[in-house]
């Protein structure tokens, strides 16, 4: 039994209709939980790049890789290694902040972490926060005291570090 | 206890004490269970049959109906079936054999990824890949399949997921299913709003669909028709929600429907559906379908209302708890249009006396009705044969006509009789086929003989895939490509070398005979019968408005 | 026939393997193409928020909706209404830059809407930017000149704005 691993895997796809349902089976069928997934448009017309996080053994995910290769609609895949990645993720955070010195030290913390308040209300503040995904996770875990109403992450994306393309 | 035991318990808690089935390697363990298990499994000659029988089942008892066929392509048979009970919003669950989990997804002997294949054809769908989880996805199941709009659901059995131990602990645990609240109770306004508009309007008809027959509803249906005097028009899964015998039923409605009752349906200013989906075959051109009608849709499945004809007034709720509400609102009964549908719908006796060879299938249909009873089950297949009995059959009683609406399934009639006669083992059980769809099926005579199932079949044999040589000749010059049938095999020495009773029937007034006899002697029997392939039933054209009709109705002199 | 729309739908999952097959099997049936789809897990363990942002005639999209909640991992669909919600996308960009003229150019853009530089070689720029959707592209126009040889989005997450939760 390999060992499970954290994995990023880039895939580069024609965006057309069903190619996520496609991607998507081939990870439920080798029961791999698609931790995080996200689909931008690229620079280039009609090329999308899914992004996926998801744990498993090594064996298997080069398995699913070779098959995502095989999806008419895949035009290349890469396996992220993480020394040479950089990852991003953006959170929305609705946080209870019902009163004024609630208010004062979540926004203190979100300045800490380079975040934005972008709504606020008599009983909440809602926050952006961008960067790695353990930056997002620490701020969390300092604001989950007060009351996360609501989160809305994107999937995490990444990007070869140097000037390598995929 | 291991997992196939697990599972068996688990089965028989749900109710279940029969069950359809074919094994295989990975089925091993699970019938190695069943072997001393007081569960009793009906041997089809395949997959598909176990689920078209799991399926008239759970049709005629309105329990749910369990289906078993191994990994690869014992799951792939099943899927005809599987697609056949959803669309039909039966309650069947399916266990599939699986190869063991180390080795799913490597392309292992005998594997498919039957959780991608059936996702689409499902209500829901599970594969354990744990033993323990294995009981709190049946319980699941079973609920699933049974409650809300009633489907299918698939469960995947891994072969080491079957094997491994399971502690009574598991046996305890509930799966949450956070995102599944089926509504049954509806809004007691949108009912109050659905009974004023019904009340205020001159020219109201009521639409019955399967649904009404799926919640038990036909009581309730039946009384509101009465208290409200106000006549219902059915579709095809719609058959038997009210006796069409009554003068307030007003028989089938759309492509293959009643004249009289596809022009009332259009003149009408209210139209109640109950329990039905408006699919393209009952509405014809949506555009024109009802055009003046305020519509009230009630139905069980939020996203039928509104999914193929704008309703008014939306009532998401299960129509039998509906209709008592209903009842108890509803007022007057001064609908005076109803007695002028009423009077056209009795205008239209349709001719059934033929003196003829061959035989003409409204003669067929006649005898059929004069030799039976009222609570006899029929099973039909698909085509021709089954838009003859849901033009001309009179059914009495619910869950006893049964038929592939949605998925249109040749092959369904025979197995799906198995299911109703194991369900009903007292009862008369008739399955009405076409030569074509008997043929698809016909290995599950053996299945009949091996459990003395005495299922009365009749064969409406005119030699041709009839349904479709029909629109090649009413929509394609005539050209009949690759629909005759010919030669087909000798039906009665077939049914000999199964050991089942085959009668030929070619004169008029011999059909009658031999099913009453048949019956009497509770004798599996194939009738074949031969009639003219040159009669047709008229039609509404695809697309076009159902007051349309393209041929004409034969009707008595 | 209906006009075609964008639309932003925010479905909260429970976090289990199919469940991204299912949904955007639903939108497959229908034609619907998925422009942009972001998962991510929620504050509440065993739950994920799927966004997806999507074209469409407002009847089609009604019906994927009441599809969507017919699935057994769905436990809240809703259609976000663009007056009400806060958009937000991150995009990783590597931009072609060989000489420093280019460089010092990609920087001020940079500055100006408020992204960061994440890497730097000799013939490229990486930089981060975060916001909504129309700026992210306001940038990329800009940048496109240069030549943006990886472009690595997210998918569009929203929230609320206000105290209401999904």
């Amino acid at each position: 039994m390999n060992k499970e691993n954290k994995h990023t895997i880039s895939i580069l796809v024609e965006n057309k209709t069903g190619v996520l349902q496609r991607v998507s089976g081939l990870f439920t069928r080798r029961d791999f939980n698609i931790n995080n997934i996200t689909v931008g448009k690229t620079a280039e017309p009609g090329l999308s790049r899914i992004t996926i996080t998801t744990y498993g053994d090594n064996r298997t995910l080069e398995q699913i890789i070779k098959q995502l290769n095989k999806l008419i609609e895949v035009i290349k895949v890469r396996e992220m290694k993480p020394e040479q990645t950089i990852r991003r993720q953006l959170a929305l955070l609705k946080i209870h902040a019902p009163t004024e010195q609630d208010k004062s030290e979540i926004i203190q913390y979100t300045n800490i972490f380079r975040g934005h308040i972008i709504d606020v209300t008599p009983k909440t503040i809602t926050i952006e926060i961008s960067g790695k995904p353990d930056n997002i996770n620490a701020l969390m875990d300092l604001l989950r005291p007060y009351g996360i109403k609501e989160t809305a992450k994107t999937g995490i994306t990444a990007i070869t570090r140097g000037q390598k393309t995929l | 206890m291991n997992g196939s035991d697990a599972l068996l318990k688990k089965l028989k808690e749900n109710g279940t004490d029969v069950v359809f089935g074919y094994p295989g390697g990975v089925l091993l363990p699970l019938y190695d269970s069943l072997y001393d298990c007081d569960i009793k499994h009906i041997l089809v000659r395949h997959e598909q049959a176990a689920a078209h029988a799991a399926d008239g089942y759970a049709r005629v008892s309105g329990k749910t109906g369990v289906c078993i066929a191994t990994s690869g392509p014992g799951a792939t048979n099943l899927v005809t079936g599987i697609a056949t009970a959803q669309m039909d919003s039966s309650p069947v669950v399916a266990l599939t054999g699986q190869v063991g989990t180390p080795i799913i997804g490597t392309d292992a002997f005998q594997e498919v990824d039957t959780i991608s294949i059936t996702m689409p054809i499902t209500k829901a769908n599970f594969q354990p890949r744990q033993s323990k989880d294995l009981p709190e996805i049946i319980d699941a199941s079973y609920k699933i399949a049974s409650t809300g709009r009633k489907g299918v659901v698939v469960v995947d059995l891994p072969k080491d997921v079957l094997e491994a131990e399971i502690t009574e602990d598991d046996m305890t645990r509930v799966l949450q299913l956070e995102g599944y609240k089926p509504t049954t109770k509806a809004n007691i306004k949108q009912i109050k709003k659905a009974a004023k508009i019904i009340q205020e309007s001159k020219k109201p008809v009521i639409l019955a669909g399967g649904g009404v027959i799926l919640s038990d509803a036909s009581d309730e249906l039946f009384e509101f028709a009465k208290l409200a005097n106000i006549a219902v028009a059915t579709s095809l899964m719609g058959k038997g929600s009210i006796p069409e015998d009554h003068e307030l039923s007003l028989g089938l409605l759309g492509m293959h429907g009643l004249e009289s009752t596809n022009n009332t349906v259009t003149d009408c200013d209210c139209l109640i559906a109950i329990g039905c989906r408006f699919s393209d075959r009952t509405t014809g051109k949506v555009s024109e379908f009802a055009p003046n009608a305020t519509k009230i849709h009630i139905d069980i499945d939020p996203a039928e209302i509104g999914k193929n004809v704008p309703i008014d007034v939306p009532i998401v709720g299960d129509a039998k708890i509906t209709l008592q509400t209903l009842i108890e609102e509803y007022r007057t009964d001064n609908i005076n249009w109803t007695s002028e549908v009423v009077e056209k719908r009795k205008a239209y006796v349709p001719k059934m006396n033929f003196n003829t060879m061959p035989l003409k299938p409204q003669e067929v249909i006649k005898e059929i009705m004069e030799a039976i009873t009222p609570t006899t089950i029929v099973s039909t297949d698909v085509g021709q044969n089954q838009m003859w009995m849901a033009h001309y059959y009179k059914t009495k009683n619910p869950r006893t006509f049964l038929s592939s609406g949605g998925l249109g399934t040749m092959g369904y009639g025979l197995p799906a009789a198995i299911g109703a006669q194991v369900a009903k083992p007292e009862e008369n059980v008739l399955a009405i086929c076409g030569d074509g769809g008997f043929q698809m099926v016909s290995q599950e005579l053996a299945t009949i003989h091996e459990y003395d199932l005495p299922i009365v079949t009749c064969i409406l044999n005119n030699r041709y895939l009839g349904m479709v040589a029909q629109w090649q000749v009413l929509y394609y010059e005539n050209r009949i490509s690759q629909t005759k049938l010919a030669p087909t095999p000798d039906f009665v020495k077939l049914a000999e070398s199964y050991g089942v009773t085959g009668v030929r029937v070619e004169k008029p007034g011999e059909l009658k005979e031999t099913i009453q006899n048949a019956l009497k002697q509770r004798e599996a029997t194939v009738i074949d019968i031969t009639i003219d392939p040159e009669e047709l039933l008229p039609m509404v054209p695809p697309g076009e408005k159902i007051t349309k009709i393209v041929g004409e109705y034969k009707v008595e002199e």
